[in-house]
Order: C-alpha cells, then sequence, then structure tokens
C-alpha cells in the first residue's frame, strides 16, 4: 500500500491560487472585456463594427502563443529537472493550445470572410502560422496517443514540444518570405492610433484571455491528476 | 576524433545494408520517375516554369519521405536499435550516422530525378541544385530525427509524413524560392539557416528520444 500512496502524494497541489477564485476572476475579467470591446471600445473608422473582432482575435492569439511556450517550458522541466508532473503539464498546455489556436483560425476567418468576402486568406501571416502551428501540434497528439504511458512518451513528447518553439520563429520568417514569391502583398493593415480606450480594452482583454486559459489549463490539470490518481487507487485495490 | 569514427562506422553499416539488399534506393527514384509522370498529366498542357518547380519540390520532399520511412525499419526488423543504444558511443552518433545514409540515398535519387525534371519539364539552374544539396541537409536530419520518434510509437509509418511535414514547410518555402528568383542568396540563407538551427536541436535532443 505504501508505494502508490507515497506517488499519489507526490501528485500534490501545484499552486496556491485556488480553482474556484480563479474561475471567478476569470468570468469577471471575460465579462469586462466583452463589455469593454462592445460597448467602451471606439468603432474604427474605415472597418466599422466588425473590427471590435480584433480584440479577441489578437489577444487569443498571444493566449496561443503563450500556452505553446508554457508547454516548451514544462517539455523542458522534464527532460531537465525530471519532474514528474512535467509531461502532464506540457501536455495541458498543448491541449489548451491547440484550442486557443483553433479560435484564432475561427476568428480570423470570420474577420477575413467580413473584410474581404472569403473565408480563408493566405496572405494573412498570422493565419497561416497559425494553419501550420494547428497541423504541427494535432501531431503532437497523435504521436503521443500512439505510445504507451511511461518515460519514453514523456520524452517523445516533450522533445516533440520543444521543436514547436523552434518552429513558430522558423515559420513565420518562412511565410513573410514566402509572400515574396507567391503573390506581393496586396493589402497592409492601417492599424487605428493604438492609444486611449483601445489599447485600454485591448489590455484587458488580453488579460481576460490570459487569466481564462490559465484557469482552464488548472481545471484540466487538476481533472487529469484525479484520474491518475483513480487509476492508482484502482490498481491498488485490484 | 572517436565519435567521428563511430559515426562512419555506423553509417557504412547502413550503406553496406542498402548496397547488399537493395531495397531503397531503386523504390525511391522509380517513386520520384512515376510522380514526374503523374505531373505531367496533372498538369495544363506546358506548363510554366514556376508551377513545375513547385510540383519538383512536392515530388523531392515525398521521395524523401519513401526514404526516411524506410531507414529505421531495418533495425525495428532485426531489433538493433537496442544494441545501438547500448553501445559505448554517444547517441547522437546514431542520429548523425542515420542522417548521413539517408542523405546519400536522397542525393542519390535526385542525382537521376533532377536531370528526369530537367528532360521533362525545364532545365534546371545552379541555384535550384544548391538549393537541392542545402533542402537535403534539413530534410534528413529533422527526417531521421521524427522517424526514430515514428518507429518507437504503434502507428509507426503512418506518423511520419504527419509529424515532418509541418516541419518542412520552411524548407520548402526556402528551396521554392531560391529556385525560382534571381538573387536566391536569401532563401539559400534561409535554407541554411533552418538546417543549423534543426540540426543543432535534433543533436541536442536525440539522447531523450531513444532512451528509456
Amino acid at each position: 500500500m505504501s508505494a502508490p500512496a507515497a506517488t499519489i502524494g507526490a501528485v500534490g497541489r501545484t499552486s496556491r491560487i485556488p480553482l474556484p477564485a480563479l474561475a471567478a476572476t476569470s468570468l469577471v475579467l471575460v465579462t469586462t472585456a466583452i463589455v469593454f470591446v462592445f460597448f467602451v471600445a471606439p468603432t474604427d473608422a474605415n472597418q466599422g463594427f466588425s473590427q471590435r473582432i480584433f480584440y479577441f482575435h489578437v489577444s487569443i492569439a498571444i493566449t496561443a502563443y503563450a500556452c505553446f511556450a508554457g508547454a516548451a517550458w514544462q517539455a523542458f522541466r522534464l527532460l531537465w529537472k525530471r519532474d514528474p508532473l512535467a509531461d502532464l503539464k506540457s501536455y495541458v498546455c498543448v491541449h489548451q493550445g491547440v484550442i486557443f489556436g483553433t479560435l484564432v483560425l475561427i476568428t480570423g476567418s470570420i474577420w477575413a470572410k467580413i473584410s474581404w468576402g472569403r473565408w480563408w486568406l493566405w496572405s494573412s501571416d498570422q493565419l497561416v502560422l497559425f494553419l501550420v502551428l494547428f497541423l504541427f501540434y494535432c501531431a503532437y497528439f497523435m504521436l503521443r496517443f500512439s505510445l504507451d504511458p511511461g518515460p519514453q512518451r514523456a520524452n517523445l513528447s516533450a522533445v516533440y514540444a520543444l521543436f514547436g518553439v523552434v518552429l513558430i520563429p522558423v515559420s513565420f520568417a518562412a511565410i513573410r518570405l514566402a509572400k515574396d514569391i507567391i503573390h506581393p502583398v496586396v493589402f497592409t493593415l492601417h492599424g487605428p492610433n493604438f492609444g486611449g480606450w483601445i489599447l485600454v480594452t485591448y489590455c484587458i482583454s488580453q488579460v481576460a484571455m490570459l487569466v481564462l486559459a490559465y484557469t482552464l489549463y488548472r481545471v484540466e490539470l487538476a481533472g487529469k491528476q484525479l484520474d491518475g490518481r483513480i487509476r492508482e487507487l484502482r490498481e491498488v485495490l485490484a | 576524433m572517436r565519435y567521428f569514427r563511430d559515426v562512419g562506422a555506423l553509417a557504412r553499416k547502413d550503406l553496406l545494408l542498402e548496397l547488399r539488399a537493395r531495397d531503397t534506393l531503386p523504390a525511391m527514384v522509380l517513386f520520384v520517375a512515376a510522380v514526374f509522370v503523374v505531373f505531367h498529366f496533372a498538369l495544363p498542357e506546358s506548363p510554366s516554369r514556376l508551377e513545375t518547380v513547385g510540383l519538383l519540390w512536392v515530388a523531392i520532399l515525398f521521395t524523401a519521405l519513401l526514404g526516411l520511412g524506410r531507414a529505421f525499419v531495418p533495425e525495428r526488423e532485426q531489433r538493433t536499435l537496442d544494441g545501438l543504444v547500448l553501445a559505448p558511443c554517444d547517441r547522437s552518433a546514431i542520429w548523425l550516422a542515420k542522417s548521413l545514409a539517408t542523405f546519400a540515398f536522397l542525393a542519390a535519387a535526385e542525382v537521376v530525378a533532377l536531370p528526369l525534371y530537367a528532360i521533362f519539364f525545364h532545365r534546371v539552374g545552379g541555384a535550384t541544385i544548391a538549393a537541392v544539396v542545402l533542402a537535403d541537409i534539413g530534410i534528413c536530419a529533422v527526417g531521421t530525427f521524427l522517424g526514430a520518434m515514428a518507429v518507437a510509437t504503434r502507428a509507426r509509418d503512418l506518423l511520419l509524413p504527419l509529424l515532418f511535414l509541418p516541419l518542412a514547410i520552411p524548407i520548402v518555402v526556402g528551396a521554392v524560392g531560391a529556385s525560382v528568383v534571381d538573387s536566391p542568396g536569401r532563401y539559400l540563407g534561409f535554407l541554411a539557416l533552418y538546417d543549423a538551427l534543426f540540426a543543432v536541436v535534433c543533436w541536442a535532443s536525440f539522447e531523450y528520444v531513444v532512451a528509456e
């Protein structure tokens, strides 16, 4: 009985912020962000109402990057320090990153449809980059699910997650380069004067998305840990 | 020095194996020739250089995938990977040797493929050949690494293209760019940067792929 109990003890609390408080904070922040985006931020002179989706699109994109960076960081910790929880954390980070990445593709698509009348534009660097990352991290799941749980799965997943952070800047540079050969830049985004309520709204939605992602990450991590503990207890009882 | 002797011995083993069994290289050459014929029928009448260059790179990438998929098959079938891991040499030597052997196969297939492309479609310039060499380094470095990963999974051969293609997109961008523009320096530089970056990452992390 004692050996599994020791491992259960090792899978303990990972952070001091309680989950309900985190959930309440993210609810308040997301609500505030929605209110600011729709009622406080001024309507863009050129692009009108549809420009408001940018507050979500950009902040979700940065949140997705943060998730992928977190996944790589945990992967690095696993390989370097052999932290037993890092594998699960890295996986949950990638999962959240893919969810937010999908949202980036969806919001980007909606924006493209409204602005240019087409659901997909190869000329938008960020969208293409997220498509590449989406494919890359979906392959991460394929890799992970076709391995048996154990140190080898942890190692291979971690190495692949580390490849991701190398791929992000390289792909971005590649997409920029590809534009010159495949098609010239047809339009440039005339950004609004970034200041005042626009900046405030953006910052609020950015913080809201980051906190939301962190909350979801914690929820999923807690669930996965609970699964692990139940499995261990079952093995003890069997 | 010992490290390079190990790499040489491991690479020689793969080349010798291929020389005796001859099951990868003929398949790659036949495949790339068949792909060119398929392209002829898939493309419009007298296609432009731009179109065919793009397809040349698709053909090279898929031919490479064919070779990469086979790279770790002998180790799997004969269960020699455990022996290699246990051998008293640096683990990254296994990756480097396997990459060199795959590079040799891919280069040999391209020695046939590029003249064939020139006969069938358009002539091949110096920039394209430089791009082929640089792209091959990247393809073999990353592809061998991922091949070692894929062979450890249940899905095996199915997984390699899925893992490899997203990582190969920058190679395609650099290679196609170098083949079509007038001053390809920027694209060749990008390919070289990609090769250096990923070679270092693969070299440093291969240990974790084969270690249990």
